[in-house]
């Protein structure tokens, strides 16, 4: 079973917020699924070579051109609080 | 079309938005381009597009609160290129948030149901495009296939379910859940339906950099070519336990038919097929937890007014906006990727995913094709597994080694156990969806298309 410190210290690194409901029943339910992978090392896999894709293109480059773009005002109409053409966001350092 | 929406969709909820007005104006349109001979072949066919598809004005959920009410700014390329073709938009289709899931019950607004059996999951994720293709709420519908997202619930509809090659069509405004999985496909009534859509949406798009740069067969006039000949392989792992007995008994029928029509069944083994389910339950949460960084609450979606300082409103936006399974793969994938732990899960399941792929190119080189059942099971009960999120998992342990691989997969309906639909799935190599339609209308020829309308639920 994982500890509750892993739940804490994995919930933070995914900056989502839990309650401690959610927290107990992740530590459980991430527990029994963790539980379902161990098969994975049944596996001798020291000379694989892993896939992270599966298609033959590597580094697809285009021209480093200007081209259009999408219209600020459109893109700034779904963002929850603006201020003039910028985004509004709380402090991100805290005053001393 | 749109009447036929009002009068059932209240009993199958297939639909998060409908666009009436859209619909009206873009069939306006396309009645202007039929009085000319060379109309494109989609014009003024009335589809629906599962909401993880980005509409330009046009209301974006993902099916989740957290995207509530994101108005995107551009379409799709698939989007694009449907409209290019003449086809009529009426709605965007339930799903589960995020596309994580295989019932639609996580759907973060509301459940769809079966039109089969209104008690019954549609499967999922795309389960509002395939109820409102079964119930007959749109010609054709886009959905997203990651780890069995079209084929499953397809299958659990009675409709047919395209997973094209990885590549193969653009992901541009697709809603990012598995990157390197992801795939769009259509679900159509019948495999020539499913021929005509891959063809309006398959072909390069400079807009997505996994875009493959392969040429577009016809795929309309593949489905003729003879299917005498072809050498279909039956993965003994895919008939072992966990499949239901009614369903087992409708496949193996199935697949005495496909000898009917010429075809060679050959047995064959993917020995590594156990491993599936792990390795894209690792690999796919820990694209996922990158992916969905995204939503914190600043640029778009849902944002917690509360919050005091920028990292406590992320921490807040995100808690508050994603439902329970997205969070359970946000931390699961975290976990998987997180210092400690990347070697054990991450990486090794990388090189799983390596031995599982080699499984099937070894396959192919004796082998056109591979026939399996869909789906373990018929549609399930409602309520059933959502509280079991590894049954829920395990419901498409026939659908996840493909997108592995990244090869593409068809399902068609093969008849019924239980009175509900049982799905049939092809998969071929890389770019065979030539030869997927081919043996799918094959099959669907002599088992001839269910007249099975008056027996559904709705």
């Amino acid at each position: 079973m994982l500890d509750s410190e892993v739940v804490e210290h994995v919930s933070r690194l995914a900056r989502l917020t839990l309650s401690d409901e959610e927290k107990d029943k992740m530590r459980v339910e991430l527990s029994k699924t963790l539980e379902h992978f161990r098969a994975l090392s049944e596996l001798d896999t020291s000379a694989i070579p892993p896939t992270a894709q599966v298609i033959p293109i590597e580094n697809n480059m285009r021209e480093d051109a200007v081209g259009d773009c999408l219209p600020k005002d459109d893109v700034l109409a779904n963002a929850p609080r603006t201020r003039g053409d910028y985004i509004r966001v709380p402090a991100v350092l805290k005053a001393f | 079309m749109l009447d036929r929406i009002h009068s059932i969709d209240a009993r199958v909820r297939a639909y998060i938005t409908l666009t009436p007005d859209l619909a009206m104006r873009q069939a306006a349109e396309a009645d202007e381009r039929l009085r000319h001979p060379d109309a494109p072949r989609l014009c003024g066919v009335p589809l629906a597009l599962k909401d993880v598809l980005s509409t330009r004005n046009v209301k974006t959920t993902c099916g989740s609160k957290i995207l509530g009410n994101f108005v995107p700014p551009f379409d799709a390329t698939v989007v694009s290129m449907l409209r290019d073709a003449g086809a009529v938009t009426v709605g965007k289709t339930n799903m589960d948030e995020f596309a994580m899931g295989s019932s639609t019950e996580n759907s973060g607004f509301f459940p769809t149901f079966n039109p089969w059996d209104l008690d019954r999951v549609p499967g999922g994720s795309s389960g509002g495009s395939a109820a409102a293709v079964a119930a007959d709420e749109c010609i054709a519908a886009l959905g997203s296939d990651t780890g069995g997202s079209v084929r499953q619930p397809a299958a659990l509809c009675g409709v047919v379910g395209m997973r094209p090659t990885y590549g193969r069509v653009s992901r541009y405004g697709l809603v990012a859940f598995a990157s390197s999985l992801d795939q769009i496909g259509p679900i159509t009534k019948d495999v020539t339906d499913c021929a005509i859509l891959m063809q309006a949406i398959s072909g390069h798009d400079a807009l997505d950099s996994t875009s493959l740069q392969a040429d577009v067969p016809d795929y309309e006039s593949s489905l003729h070519a003879d299917v005498a000949g072809l050498k279909v392989g039956l993965p003994r792992e895919y008939m072992a336990a966990g499949v239901d007995e009614g369903v087992r008994g409708v496949v193996l029928k199935a697949i005495d038919r496909l000898t009917e029509a010429g075809m060679e069944i050959v047995d064959i083994s993917l020995p590594h097929t156990e491993y599936a389910l792990a390795t894209y339950y690792v690999i796919a949460p820990a694209e996922a937890s990158a992916n969905l960084a995204r939503y914190n609450g600043v640029k778009y979606g849902y944002f917690d007014p509360d919050s005091d300082g920028v990292e406590e409103l992320m921490m807040n936006s995100r808690g508050t906006g994603f439902g329970a399974e997205v969070k359970r793969r946000i931390m699961l994938g975290t976990f998987a990727l997180s210092s400690g732990y990347y070697d054990a899960y991450y990486l090794r399941a990388q090189k799983v995913r390596t031995l599982i792929k080699r499984d099937f190119d070894q396959a192919f080189e004796s082998v056109d094709l591979i026939v399996t059942p869909t789906s373990p099971t018929v549609a399930f009960p409602v309520g059933e597994k959502v509280d079991d999120p590894i049954s829920m998992y395990l419901s498409d342990v026939m659908t996840l080694p493909g997108p592995i691989a990244g090869i593409p997969g068809i399902s068609v309906p093969c008849g019924f156990s239980q009175g509900l639909p049982v799905g049939l799935q092809f998969m071929a190599p890389p770019l065979g969806e030539t030869v997927l339609l081919r043996a799918a209308h094959a099959y669907e020829q002599l088992a001839g298309v269910e007249s099975a309308t008056a027996r559904k639920a709705v």
